[in-house]
């Protein structure tokens, strides 16, 4: 097993900034910090799990309905464990219930079965399912903290700017409202793409 | 397996017809097994949304508590009794916001006019945005608020203030970027108090004439 597996999904082949997968949900969650970490969590568990059980069964899934399949193990993994924290964690499943939808639907999961566990061995998979995972939650992080920190001058809810530095105080900021909309977002997410891609351009598309 | 009879229609329809099984038999089984907790939590979240309303969180709900319905139309309704013996009138509202419902509780002082306290849900607003309506945030300013000007039920206002909610007796703050929320949060207000308030008043004003009635 290379070292690659796990590290090139953090740096090099980052599943936003990169290959493009699950922008939809980067867009969606960024608004704060919080909701971006447990949405980053939910996702590494989720394409972990998903790849290593979908590796387990790669020699024996139809063909043709293999999309079906994978989308049944997804959907019945993210289920089970929102059922389960519905009867043990009711804190964190009422923070999770507006993700479950968008856990399932997430193309990182998806992409990475399809790309990689329906050709590798489980471990690597497992690996695989993790590292693509975290890599999408980093960028998530990123993208949430500009946005929490100059949308509303809070970071995880506390407040980061001074209270005398506002206009209403007499002071001389005020929050950039356009930040905690959906544009924003965009264009902050469009900032990273460029960045990775100048960085990695060459040693990604040459390989 | 080889490739050829992986490919085959009956081996596909078998497949899919034993992994639907397998994965519907599984998801009933631990729905079923699970759902006594499941009730109990929920049931447990409703009582400790209305002791929020009336800044008891956490405390014991059968102390302060009273279930009771009222009306011609046996409309539901909250009645809590505070340690120094004052009464405030919880009223269950439910709206809905821009992905699903909205729903709440609000406590109403025995004026029935001014409000006491309110707490707020939801089940799939916008994490961030519309989401920040069950937070305490947004809930505690509505603590003092009155539903009435001059006389007139006007409700209570939820829109972009600019800071000056905090003067103004019949509005609050609205959350940035979450617009169709606030709308909703607001529209429940107005809905459901104008089916109670009348209703209350009749209370009310049997409960202070029976203290005047009295030697």
């Amino acid at each position: 097993m290379k070292k690659r597996t796990f590290l090139d999904p953090l740096f090099k082949t980052s599943p936003i900034p990169v290959l493009a997968l699950g922008i939809c949900s980067a867009l969606a969650v960024t608004v704060k910090l919080e909701p971006a970490l447990v949405m980053a969590l939910a996702v590494t568990l989720v394409t972990g799990f998903s790849e290593l059980i979908l590796s387990l069964l790669r020699h024996t899934i139809p063909n043709r309905i293999r999309i079906i399949v994978q989308l049944m193990v997804v959907a019945t993994l993210v289920i089970l464990v929102d059922q389960v924290l519905k009867a043990y964690a009711w804190e964190i499943s009422k923070q999770l219930s507006v993700f479950v939808g968008l856990i399932i639907t997430n193309c990182i999961i998806m992409g990475r079965i399809e790309a990689f566990a329906l050709k590798n061995k489980p471990l690597p998979s497992f690996i695989d399912g993790i590292a693509n995972g975290l890599g999408y939650g980093m960028v998530l992080v990123v993208v949430a903290v500009v946005r929490e920190l100059l949308g509303e001058g809070t970071l995880l809810g506390y407040s980061v700017v001074p209270e005398k530095w506002y206009v209403a105080a007499g002071g001389f900021y005020e929050n950039n409202g356009f930040f905690i909309l959906p544009p924003m977002a965009l264009i902050v997410v469009g900032l990273m793409v460029w960045i990775y891609n100048a960085k990695n351009a060459k040693s990604v598309w040459n390989n | 397996m080889d490739k050829k009879k992986r490919n085959g229609s009956l081996y596909t329809f078998l497949y899919a017809a034993i992994l639907v099984t397998v994965t519907a038999a599984l998801l009933a089984f631990v729905s079923e097994v699970l759902r006594p907790r499941q009730t109990a939590n929920r049931k447990e979240e409703t009582r400790q949304s209305i002791l929020r309303s009336v800044h008891l969180e956490g405390k014991t709900y059968e102390k302060y508590i009273k279930d009771t319905v009222v009306g011609p139309q046996q409309l539901p309704l909250y009645i809590c009794t505070l340690n120094d013996g004052s009464r405030k009138y919880i009223v269950p509202l439910r709206g809905k916001g821009l992905w699903g419902p909205l729903w709440g509780y609000m406590a109403l002082n025995a004026d029935g006019q001014t409000v006491y306290g309110a707490d707020f849900d939801h089940q799939a607003e916008t994490p961030g945005l519309g989401a920040e309506v069950s937070s305490l945030d947004f809930s505690a300013p509505f603590s003092g608020k009155s539903l009435y000007r001059d006389s007139v039920f006007v409700s209570i206002a939820v829109r972009k203030q600019s800071g000056k909610a905090k003067g103004n007796p019949n509005a609050v703050d609205g959350i940035s970027g979450g617009t169709i929320t606030s709308r909703g949060i607001e529209d429940m207000i107005r809905e459901t108090l104008a089916v109670y308030l009348p209703v209350l008043k009749t209370i009310l004003q049997e409960k202070t004439n029976e203290k005047t009635h009295l030697p």
